[in-house]
């Protein structure tokens, strides 16, 4: 049995070497959308094009302005002297952001009551206006805080000044929330569903298509041994993968990586277990290369999206988290943030392991038995 | 001579829903023959093979290959065989010598015995000293002589070959027989579906199969004695058209073909029956260059028990 296995891996593994094609494929691609990722792709908002129309003209205004350009996540484009001027940057997409400050600003801000300051976001893109707006309530309660403060200096001279509550966040294992450190991981778990569901499957229905596995079906090969022929080079293909990633997330990129590599290994085995299931199970089910190329992407994508890698399950209807819940990327991201960033090992990982082992022998077990070696 | 049976098949049907493609077809083989499938595409060639090789589950019927049940014991009976697909079955970008050692290792052939039987192969291929050659750089006929070798790496006792010569150069094809009939002088059985007749009259027996039945079995020579009931005369003139129009249906006259330019006429008795046709040709003044008997071609068989229908198929 092993002996036709290790020809199977020789074999497969002799075709992958004369393929220049596929070595680019694999490689190029998953370098690429590693630094598209690690620099592109960023939830941080700088530079936020924004329009002022100011119509107190006082030194408080102008030190509310001044607050949101020194802030560096806004950039003021364009004053405006009328609230047509307004509507029209943002309907032309000019500015994103708009500043309005009324007339009888400062005289409110002296006298300690409510001031008017309207700000309008270009709600469009939700995710960026919502990032922006959080900056514009950070700098305006300062503003506030500040002026409050300054104004009780003045009024009651000596007193104490008023108890202020301030909120200190302390965001755990990623202090800056640097984006970087959120993708680059996740981005481990992505590319490796992507190729390697891309590899096997395709490993598979090439040779149905070109009947080379025809001629393997009339010899004495068992399906479990020509699955696991398939199997086994491509986890070899996909650890060396996982590797190239890490390696560059962590040296290039300088993410932190606090935890065990082996944990991460293990969770990365039984990952690939997974993948490479899909991948035959794919391959059993379509005939040419598109029907497994549409069916790849058919799955690669909802498997993606109901992952967490960015949207949260628990904000996801009962169902979509029912089927995140099959998913083995969704255990696979905990396991790989949780060995980079948090730094945690088996004692807190272990159900994920134990899914992911779950889902692996599931559907590595459904594509030996989908395998049948015959043409009906 | 019991002993000697290869393969028995007994009233094998195949069903694809409501299509039948091979319909109750019942043959034996034995040790060393060249048995040769013959008919039409669609007939039912191909798919009587498969079954054989148990790729493809009888829908009901039996079938014995080396003794063993091929719907009950399908892996016994693969070790026994090899088998050439239609569509070309090595792996394009490995090299003469990986295809082998891999269908080599997957048939379980190691040791001295694969380095054996992989120099045999590379022998009977004629591809000594391109071992090294990717199997994509090489031409038709290396192509599917180095395809033979693989399967019979393992020295199977039970060789089938489905249409292995199509798209291969006439030099190749009579090369490839060589190798066929080598085979079987070995005592290998060998199931050949072709559709060229001259290859057919190779075979020690042919299967003729049309419409997913077996049509008539039988050697060459005894096709054409059982089929023909008659003699051939061959006709040649300017009209062929007219005269074919002219003879259907006249005295004498059992069957009229076209050949070519030329006609084949099927007559009880060629010495008596052509001064009839030669009447009939000069009452619709239609002029020919040449009337003479011939001998029944396998084409004539063909045309006999499966029509002009099936011969208008490539």
């Amino acid at each position: 049995m092993w002996g036709r296995i290790l020809n199977l891996v020789v074999k497969e593994l002799q075709q992958l070497r004369r393929d220049r094609a596929a070595k680019f494929r694999l490689l190029i691609p998953t370098l690429v959308q590693l630094f598209i990722f690690g620099y592109a792709a960023t939830f941080e908002v700088y530079n936020v094009a924004t329009i002022v129309l100011d119509q107190d003209h006082s030194q408080e205004s102008r030190e509310l302005v001044a607050r949101f350009a020194g802030s560096g996540r806004f950039q003021i484009v364009e004053t405006a002297n009328s609230a047509a001027d307004v509507r029209r940057a943002i309907d032309h997409a000019d500015a994103v952001v708009a500043i309005v400050i009324q007339a009888g600003f400062a005289d409110d801000v002296r006298k300690g009551v409510s001031a008017p300051a309207q700000v309008i976001v270009d709600g469009t893109n939700s995710n960026t206006a919502l990032i922006a707006l959080s900056y514009v309530s950070r700098i305006v309660a300062d503003y506030a805080q500040e002026m409050e403060q300054d104004l009780s200096r003045r009024t009651r001279a000596g007193a104490r000044p008023p108890p202020t509550v301030t909120l200190e966040s302390r965001p755990w294992y990623n202090v800056d929330f640097n984006s970087r450190w959120f993708f680059v991981p996740g981005v481990i778990a992505t590319l490796t569903l992507i190729m390697i569901v891309n590899l096997t499957s395709f490993a598979v229905v090439r040779e149905r298509e070109v009947g080379t596995l025809e001629q393997i079906m009339v010899t004495p090969i068992r399906p479990l041994e020509f699955i696991l022929g398939k199997t086994i080079p491509y986890f070899l293909v996909g650890l060396a993968l996982v590797v190239v990633i890490a390696g560059v997330g962590t040296l290039w990129f300088q993410i932190p990586f606090r935890g065990n590599p082996l944990v991460l290994l293990l969770g990365t085995a039984l990952y690939l277990l997974c993948v490479l299931g899909i991948g035959l199970l794919i391959s059993t089910v379509c005939k040419t290369q598109q029907q497994a190329f549409a069916t790849n992407f058919f799955v690669i994508n909802p498997a993606f999206i109901l992952s967490g890698f960015s949207f949260p399950i628990a904000s996801m209807p009962d169902f979509m988290q029912w089927i995140s819940t099959i998913n083995p990327m969704t255990y696979y991201l905990v396991v790989i943030r949780g060995t980079f960033l948090k730094g945690v090992g088996l004692e807190v990982l272990w159900p994920q392991m134990l899914a992911l082992a779950g889902l692996g022998i599931v559907l590595l077990a459904s594509s030996v038995l989908r395998f049948r070696k015959s043409l009906d | 001579m019991t002993g000697d049976i290869r393969i028995r098949a007994d009233k094998l049907t195949k069903r694809f829903g409501d299509f039948v493609a091979v319909n109750a077809v019942s043959f034996e083989a034995g040790r060393g023959e060249i048995m040769g499938f013959l008919g039409p595409n669609g007939a039912g060639k191909s798919t009587t093979i498969r079954i054989l090789c148990g790729l493809l589950r009888p829908s009901s019927g039996r079938a014995e290959v080396a003794g063993l049940d091929v719907a009950r014991e399908p892996e016994k009976v693969r070790a026994n065989i090899g088998y050439m697909s239609q569509k070309f079955s090595l792996y394009d970008d490995l090299s003469v010598m990986e295809n082998l050692s891999f269908f080599g290792g997957v048939y379980g052939v190691k040791g001295a015995r694969l380095k054996r039987r992989i120099a045999f192969a590379v022998e009977m291929a004629g591809l000594a000293g391109r071992e090294d050659a990717v199997v994509s750089d090489l031409s038709g006929g290396w192509k599917q002589r180095l395809a033979l070798g693989c399967a019979v790496l393992h020295e199977p006792k039970i060789l089938f070959l489905d249409e292995p010569t199509s798209g291969v150069d006439p030099a190749s094809r009579r090369r490839f027989w060589d190798l066929i009939y080598a085979l079987a002088g070995d005592g290998v059985t060998v199931v050949i579906t072709t559709h060229y007749m001259d290859e057919a009259e190779y075979c020690n027996r042919i299967a003729l199969i049309n419409g997913g039945r077996l049509v008539a079995l039988g050697s060459p020579s005894e096709l054409k004695r059982s089929a023909i009931r008659g003699e051939i005369l061959l006709v040649e003139g300017d009209d062929p058209g007219a005269m074919l129009e002219a003879l259907e249906g006249a005295p004498g006259v059992r069957d009229v073909a076209p050949f070519g330019s030329s006609l084949h006429i099927v007559v009880d008795d060629a010495a008596r029956d052509r001064a009839a046709i030669e009447a009939r040709l000069a009452e619709r003044s239609l002029s020919w260059s040449r009337i003479e008997p011939i001998k029944a071609t396998l084409e004539d068989v063909f045309v006999q028990l499966v029509g002009e229908g099936g011969k208008a198929a490539p």
